[in-house]
Order: C-alpha cells, then structure tokens, then sequence
C-alpha cells in the first residue's frame, strides 16, 4: 500500500492560502525519497471543489485530493475537523501529516496527534527524510543559535507544522492529475461549540505576510514616536510595518505586527530591520526575506551576520533620511 | 464552579545571555519564572471568579522540576485556591504529549473542572501544543487564540478568538479547555500580603506513582519524538557594512533598492 503524505489545506475566502501550496512544494520533494509516497491534499470543505480548484491544487503538486465535507466547515470548527480528520486518518493510515502553522493548524495539530497518541513538531522550518525513511522536523530551539532536528521514529503519523512562507510552491506544474475523492464522514458530533460570529478584519489593513517590502522596527527605535517614520516608509513603497518582539510586549505596535518565532514569518523581496538587535527569535522570522538590510548603532550587533547590507547608525535618524530621500523622489515622478 | 490552570516554570528570557564564542544559551542563573503567558490564565480565573455568585474553587497544575514551585508560588500569590506540583524524575525528557498525558491525568484525579485554562504558549519551548493536547485526551472542545472572555454562566462560555482574517465569537458548553493570548487581560500584580501568604503555603507534590500513571507512557519513554540533532546554524549572509562616512553610500544603494516599488505604487 502506498504511503500518505497528507497536506492540509488552509482556506481563505473560497480559495486556498499560500501555505497550502508552498507545502504541497514541499511534500513533492520529500515524496521522492520515499517508496509509493502519494502526496493526498486534504480539504475540509462545506461542498465540492470546483473543477479550478482541484486542478490547482493538482498542479500545485497533489496525486490526491481527500475533499471532506460536512456543513461546518464554512469555517475552522474544532470538534468537527478533529472527528473528522481523526476518522480519516485511522482509515488511509497516513506516514505523514503537514499542516501550516497557522491559528487552526497549530489547533487542531496537537489535538489530532494526542487523539492518534503520536509525536508532533511545532514550527518546522526544514523537513527531510532520513535512510530509514524517517521524517526530520528541523525547527529553531529555543534560546540559543539552535536548530534542534526532531524525529518520530516509532510511532506513526509523523506530524509537524509549518510556518507560512518558508518553502515555495513548485516552479513547474505537476505533470500528473489528482484523483479527486470526495469523503462525507458520518460524526457523532454534540452541538457543544457554536460559531455565533465572525468578523472581518478590515482589507487595507495589509498584513505583513503578503507583503514585498517590511520595514521592521525594534527596541533601537528608543521610543514609540519613531514608530511613525516606518509607518510612514511603508505607506510611501507600498509595504508593511513589522516590529521585533519587545516592542510588542511594550505594547508600542499590536502582536499582528510581530516578526520572529511568536509573531510572523515574512519572506518578503526586502526585509528591513531598524533597531532590531537580531535575537535568533526574531531572525527564524525573516531569515528566508530575498533582501536584509539592518539598520543598528552597534556594528556588533547579531543582525548584521544575517543581512546583505548594513547601516551603522542611529536607527532613526536613518530612517528619516531614507523617508526624505524616497519622498523627494516620489514627488518628481512624473503622473502618468 | 472548578477552574483549572496550567501553569509552566519557564527561565527568566530577559536575563538570558548568548556565550559570545559558541553563541549558545547560558542556562545558569537565568532565574526561573512564571511563563508570562500563564499569568493571563490565572487572571481570567480570577475574574471568573469574582463575577460568580456561587462558591468557584481555581487550582494551579503544573509539571516540572521541584523548581517549578517558583510558578506555583506566583500562581498562589495572585489567588488561586490551591496548587500541585507534579514532579518525577521518571518525567524527564517529556515532549509535548508525554506533558499533557501527565497534566491530563491530574486533571483527571483533581477533576472534573468546568473550565481548564492554560496560557497559548510557552515562552521557552512556544510550541503551543500541551494546551490542546490536554483538550484531546481529555475529550474537552478546545477554543485556542482567546482574546476575550465575552460571558461567562454555570452551564457555558462566550469568547472571541483571534485568526488570521478576523474575530470569531464562540459560544461552549462547559466544560471546555481555553488557550489565551495576552489580549484577554492584564494580569494582577501580588499584594505584599498574599505574596507573604504564597511563601509560606506548602505545595503539594504529586508523582507517577501517587498519580498512578504507567511509567511507559511519561517521559522520555512515553515521548514519541526524539531529538536527532542539534546544529548551530551557518550565517548565511555576508553584509556589506557601511559606517561613518561610508554611510551615506550605503543610504543610496538602500535607497535605489526601494525605488522601485515607490513607482508601482505611485497614483
């Protein structure tokens, strides 16, 4: 029998998120090293896919779509999705299940490997197979310059979530078409939990993950007034305001705002880091951006190993010249 | 009314220091605290609490070493009722399930609870995982990202949770397990008084064996993962420093860098 490798997908308003396939990506290359490995997409869907959608997500890399069905999932609906992917994973025996690490993957992930009394890596920011066909979680420990790979040799599914934006969906389409297979489990299901409502956050409200440009401001920025420039940047090229862990828990910026290991990973063309030491923390959440640029006083601070270009200086006043300079620029652009 | 907090002795990351020849973590006197996000589970208690009419008993559970009294002392000091310590040295080397079989099963011999709290995270580990781990084994609805607490009866709760595209309110019957994040209050600070009473309490210990778990399932042995190896990652990067008067070269190549997403985003 061939071996799951199963990718839950994440939905976003009748669509697929980004993670979904730059996990697919990922599930294609380690399918290679392992024997009969299937990649099986799972969706956790209120209806069928349309024909779009399941050739997206084939071409995206999937040899199977598990489309399971059931009127609560309109959206995240704890109890259901449990039963549900608990059922399902006791009746296709998956070797592996991926998840991005969003709000309902690092929900129902932990919850899902407790049920099946298995292993679960948080935060993956590498996957491997090794010779015995085990899969290898690599994720940032804790506190140091540390990446601890994790396996989970005796117990099966090998589970793990993973942040969004660290791999990339496929170059190339995938040749083959998925079978598509539509499941509609039978639950026993209690009405315990109840959505009463959702709201929207607001579009404009651009979040840090989708955008090409990030300017980033930490605790160098000495007070929350300075806070205005990176806005101010970001307005004028299109991007987002990031922010480094103490700024947040200073309560300058919201937690939305937050780049690093319990905030966002970004991987945007241009990642720029103003007055952020580089704590290992903060950088697992930028690492993988195409451009680093820091900005810091101290030449010798962390954030300098990881970046293409350095500024050594204060962190606002720079950021005031490059606000002048882009501004000047702006304004002699010629309408179209 | 019986409320549950899981609460985790974390070190103080403030005063955490890099060794600057390995640039790893030096562990000692780091000092040890409350998992600051805990500090939100207690304070939601708390509140409970004091907006209940009838008699609500809140008790703190935690794993860890015998130092992880530090947590329970906190936790005490703030209010809670009553606090145990689940220590063993058939515990070391846990993952994330082999915590929350050992939490689910006090849980279970302390129980029932109409509520069980536990922080969103660690700051130390941030997996996340125990919380809805504990919720799995113990059959409980898990509502995880809880930003508020909206209404709260004998028989059920009201909150919202964050995502990534909104606010989603819920409604549970109890009993059900919650995760908070640091938006769902601001935690009390300790009187002089009851951080007095907290360092006098004696905290009760529980193990494997007064707990009756089976030692295959707890620690290393009931841990399904395994650490395969620890690397300190190359720098990948090698920056082009510019500095004193270099500095102003260096603000132009940045700024030629930006240049062109100001024109795509020139109306």
């Amino acid at each position: 029998m061939s071996k799951h490798i199963w990718v839950i997908a994440e939905k976003r308003k009748g669509t697929f998120h980004s993670s979904t396939y730059e996990l697919l990506g990922k599930a294609r290359e380690i399918a290679k090293k392992i024997p009969d490995a299937l990649v099986a997409c799972v969706t956790l869907t209120n209806r069928s896919l349309t024909p779009e959608m399941r050739e997206k997500l084939s071409e995206q890399g999937s040899d199977v779509i598990l489309n399971i069905i059931n009127e609560k999932f309109e959206r995240f609906d704890y109890l259901t999705y449990l039963k549900a992917l608990e059922s399902i994973a006791e009746k296709f025996n998956p070797e592996i299940i991926l998840a991005p690490a969003t709000t309902t993957g690092r929900t129902i992930m932990p919850a899902l490997a407790a049920s099946l009394k298995t292993g679960l890596t948080a935060d993956c920011t590498g996957l491997d197979i090794d010779n015995d066909g085990n899969l290898l979680q690599t994720r940032p420990a804790i506190g140091g310059n540390i990446m601890a790979t994790i396996k989970t040799p005796n117990h099966r599914p090998q589970m793990a979530t993973i942040r969004p934006k660290t791999f990339n969906p496929l170059t190339e389409k995938y040749s083959k078409t998925a079978i598509y297979h539509e499941i509609i489990p039978i639950l026993d299901i209690s009405d315990k939990t109840k959505l009463i409502e959702f709201k929207e956050i607001s579009e404009d409200q651009k979040s840090i993950q989708d955008s090409e440009v990030v300017f980033s401001g930490g605790k160098g920025l000495r007070k929350p007034e300075n806070l205005e420039i990176l806005k101010d940047l970001a307005k004028l090229v299109g991007g987002a305001v990031g922010a480094s862990r103490p700024l947040v828990d200073s309560k300058w910026i919201g937690h939305e705002n937050q780049v690093g290991l319990s905030g966002h990973t970004v991987k945007p063309k241009i990642y720029i880091a103003a007055g952020i030491s580089g704590a290992v923390q903060h950088v697992a959440g930028m690492q993988t951006s195409d451009i680093i640029i820091a900005i810091n006083k101290d030449v010798n601070a962390p954030i300098f190993d990881y970046s293409d270009i350095g500024l050594v200086g204060d962190a606002a006043e720079i950021l005031e010249m490059l606000h002048r300079a882009l501004k000047n620029i702006k304004e002699e652009i010629p309408d179209a | 009314m019986r409320i549950a907090v899981l609460v985790k002795q974390v070190p103080d990351t403030d005063l955490v220091k890099l060794d600057p020849e390995t640039g790893t973590m030096i562990r000692e006197n780091t000092g040890n605290i409350i998992n600051p996000l805990d500090l939100h589970a207690i304070e939601a208690a708390l509140r409970i609490k004091e907006f209940m009419s009838s008699e609500t008993d809140i008790v703190a559970f935690s794993m860890g070493p015998p130092v992880a009294e530090v947590a329970l002392r906190e936790a005490i000091a703030m209010g809670v009722n009553d606090a145990y310590l689940i220590s063993d040295r058939r515990f070391a080397g846990a993952d994330t399930l082999a915590t929350a079989t050992v939490l689910s099963k006090a849980l279970e011999e302390f129980g029932p609870f109409d509520l069980v709290l536990a922080g969103e995270k660690a700051v130390d580990g941030e997996t996340g995982q125990v919380g809805p781990e504990v919720g799995a084994i113990l059959d409980l609805p898990v509502l995880s990202y809880v930003a508020k607490i909206v209404e709260f009866t004998e028989k059920s709760i009201i909150i919202e949770r964050e995502v990534e595209d909104g606010k989603e309110i819920w409604e549970s019957r109890l009993p059900c397990l919650l995760t908070l994040t640091k938006e769902v209050n601001e935690p009390r600070l300790p009187t002089l008084n009851m951080k007095k009473k907290a360092r006098r309490v004696k905290i009760k210990t529980l193990n494997c064996d007064s707990l009756k778990i089976d030692e295959t399932t707890v620690g290393l042995k009931g841990s399904p993962t395994r650490v395969a190896k620890i690397t300190t990652p190359k720098i990948a990067r090698n920056a082009v420093i510019y500095e004193g008067k270099e500095l102003e070269e260096g603000i132009w190549k940045v700024i030629e860098l930006l240049k062109p997403y100001l024109e795509e985003n020139h109306e």
